[in-house]
């Protein structure tokens, strides 16, 4: 298993390997970050505000003073933790829906994808502002904001890719067979279309990568005290007519995070057609 | 008999486009409901939050009756959409200024924003996506390939970052903060959104790269080119002649559905350099809980998307030859 892995790994086009060597990365920091950190993240331990790097400060301080290299490694943890849940939830919820709406019948295929259809014609980040205005940003509102944003396209890649399935012979013969409907989406559709489902999981994570971040970078995501990439490149921000590594260190953060997945999701090469939304 | 075909053709065309641009009506009559919903009902009480917990009943329920709140919601909603529709949305309860005079003070310089950034952006998109199917698999493509697609993923804020650190912090070419208003020179107001633009090209032109390579690709592997690429018809010929007359339809396709990038981007990088729009206004809008000047700005967003989609849509419609000479 683990050879297999490995081999797969060795196959990748460079663009991939580098994709899987930032994904890794950023995900051993979100893991172990925290414990490594060099300081205490709210401590105040630089004489200077916007350092720039040095032995002791890495990438710097930041503009209370305090170590910019700790507080990024809290951050990731913040950005990716987050996402990766956000993200699971809307796959999760999204292909739900679409096995019911699949192996469920027009009636419940026709308004559940004219509701999600509707849905999917509201801009993401507007449709998470006007959340977030209405209900607020705590962590947990964040994650199910994100989450809900995204459902819709999952659902319809979900969909398609479902609908087609129950078509399948084999699929029919299930239901000749008599099995339940919900045998026939767990143990018969399910399982055909886990690979796109996966890629689009990837995809997921970095749109609500990029939505977290961006709001809060707008001061509309996560708050104070807690930070993520996001939150650390706005309160930096009066850095930036000096070029200071606390604001570009987190902004390339994300960037690389994003874009490592991004370019192993496409060396893969196994992505489901529907990109945006 | 030609004549006579293509007349149906063409009215069949014309049925598809009238169903297409109802059910973008219905969809964006729904859209109102849902952001009228979210932002009207499920938040609770407005009045009660505006005057906090010390108020007394009476209190509230003054405010409750000034503020329109104790009237049914369905009521609600379509007075609502009936002020959406004759320009009159309602108060902004921050500005204490009817929401429309602020939207139309913004909405100009959006507008402007946008066409600038789509004229920047349109050709560069055009000549990368074109080049690169050209190039199908040789180093360039693959090249452009990683870059367009590394660029997709790249947050909007480092890209403004980035300019502002080079163009205005290290060259000190161009002010870090764009202003925009009515009695500026066009040279003054050109300088001042340089910045702007470039940061929404940046993200528009990598995803419509993409669609525009994906689209001529599309028709590079249809019979008719190998065809006149087996007759010994010139590379270049076969691209502007043969393959451009059938790809511009799914180009415009592709164009509409990327510029729909715009409106995200825009909400970061008007907030970023200050500029006077729509989008800050609207982050303002959420920051303050101005739920009126709120609610009108996602309408205008959530318009703009569908009308973009419609284009992209009929575009469709109107290349389909099958549809064109049914």
């Amino acid at each position: 298993m683990m050879g297999n892995i490995f081999q797969r790994a060795k196959a990748l086009p460079l663009s991939g390997k580098l994709g899987l060597a930032l994904v890794i990365f950023w995900l051993a920091v979100a893991l172990f970050g925290p414990m490594l950190a060099p300081y205490p993240v709210g401590a105040f331990v630089a004489y200077d505000v916007f350092d720039g790097q040095s032995a002791k400060h890495w990438l710097g301080s930041d503009y209370l003073g305090r170590d910019v290299l700790s507080r990024l490694m809290s951050g990731a943890r913040y950005t990716v933790g987050l996402a990766a849940a956000a993200a699971l939830l809307a796959s999760t919820s999204g292909t739900a829906l679409a096995l019911t709406a699949a192996v469920g019948g027009a009636k419940v295929d026709e308004p559940l994808s004219r509701f999600m259809d509707m849905l999917i014609s509201i801009p993401s980040k507007i449709f998470s502002l006007v959340l977030v205005a209405a209900f607020g940003s705590s962590l947990g509102l964040l994650l199910l904001i994100a989450a809900f944003t995204y459902i819709p396209g999952n659902y319809r890649i979900a969909r398609a890719l479902a609908v087609n399935l129950a078509q399948m012979d084999y699929v029919q013969v299930a239901k000749a067979r008599g099995e339940r409907r919900f045998y026939i989406a767990i143990a018969e559709i399910l399982p055909n279309m886990i690979h796109p489902l996966l890629a689009d999981f990837g995809l997921r994570f970095v749109f609500i990568v990029l939505l977290l971040s961006g709001l809060s970078f707008l001061g509309l995501g996560v708050q104070p005290p807690d930070a993520d990439l996001g939150s650390l490149v706005r309160e930096n921000i009066s850095g930036l007519g000096e070029g200071a590594l606390a604001i570009i260190a987190p902004a390339v953060a994300i960037a690389t995070l994003t874009v490592g997945v991004n370019l192993l999701i496409d060396a893969i090469g196994f992505s489901g057609k529907g990109k945006g939304q | 008999m030609a004549g006579a075909s293509s007349r149906s053709g063409m009215s069949a065309a014309l049925t598809l486009i009238g169903k297409r641009f109802a059910s973008s009506l219905l969809t964006l009559l729904l859209v109102s409901m849902t952001i009228f919903v979210i932002a009207q009902l499920l938040p609770g009480d407005a009045a009660q939050e505006a005057l906090g917990q010390s108020a007394t009943p009476e209190q509230v329920a003054a405010l409750r009756h000034e503020m329109g709140l104790d009237r049914p919601a369905h009521v609600r909603y379509v007075s609502w959409l009936g002020g959406m529709l004759t320009g009159d949305p309602g108060q902004s309860m921050v500005a204490n200024m009817p929401v429309g005079e602020v939207i139309e003070e913004r909405l100009p310089n959006s507008l402007l924003l946008a066409a600038l950034a789509a004229m920047v952006a349109i050709p560069v998109a055009l000549s990368i996506g074109i080049g690169s199917a050209m190039n199908r698999g040789g180093r360039i493509d693959r090249a452009l390939n990683v870059v367009t697609l590394a660029m997709v993923a790249v947050p909007e804020f480092l890209v403004a970052t980035i300019a502002v650190l080079i163009f205005s912090v290290k060259l000190r070419w161009l002010p870090s903060i764009a202003l925009a208003s009515s009695d500026m020179e066009w040279g003054e107001y050109l300088r001042g959104v340089a910045m702007p633009v470039l940061t929404l090209c940046v993200i528009v032109i990598a995803q419509m790269a993409r669609m525009t390579r994906a689209a001529v690709i599309d028709q590079m592997d249809r019979p008719y080119v190998e065809m006149a690429v087996l007759k010994g018809v010139a590379p270049v010929r076969v691209i502007l002649r043969h393959i451009m007359p059938n790809a511009i339809a799914p180009i415009v396709n592709a164009m509409a559905l990327s510029l729909s990038y715009l409106l995200g981007g825009a909400v970061i990088v008007e907030t970023i350099f200050n500029y006077p729009g729509l989008a800050s206004l609207m982050v303002n809008a959420v920051t303050s809980r101005d739920m009126p000047l709120l609610q009108a700005c996602a309408m205008i967003f959530c318009a703009a998307y569908l009308i973009l989609m419609l284009i992209a849509d009929v575009t469709a419609i109107l290349a389909n030859p099958r549809l064109r000479a049914q």
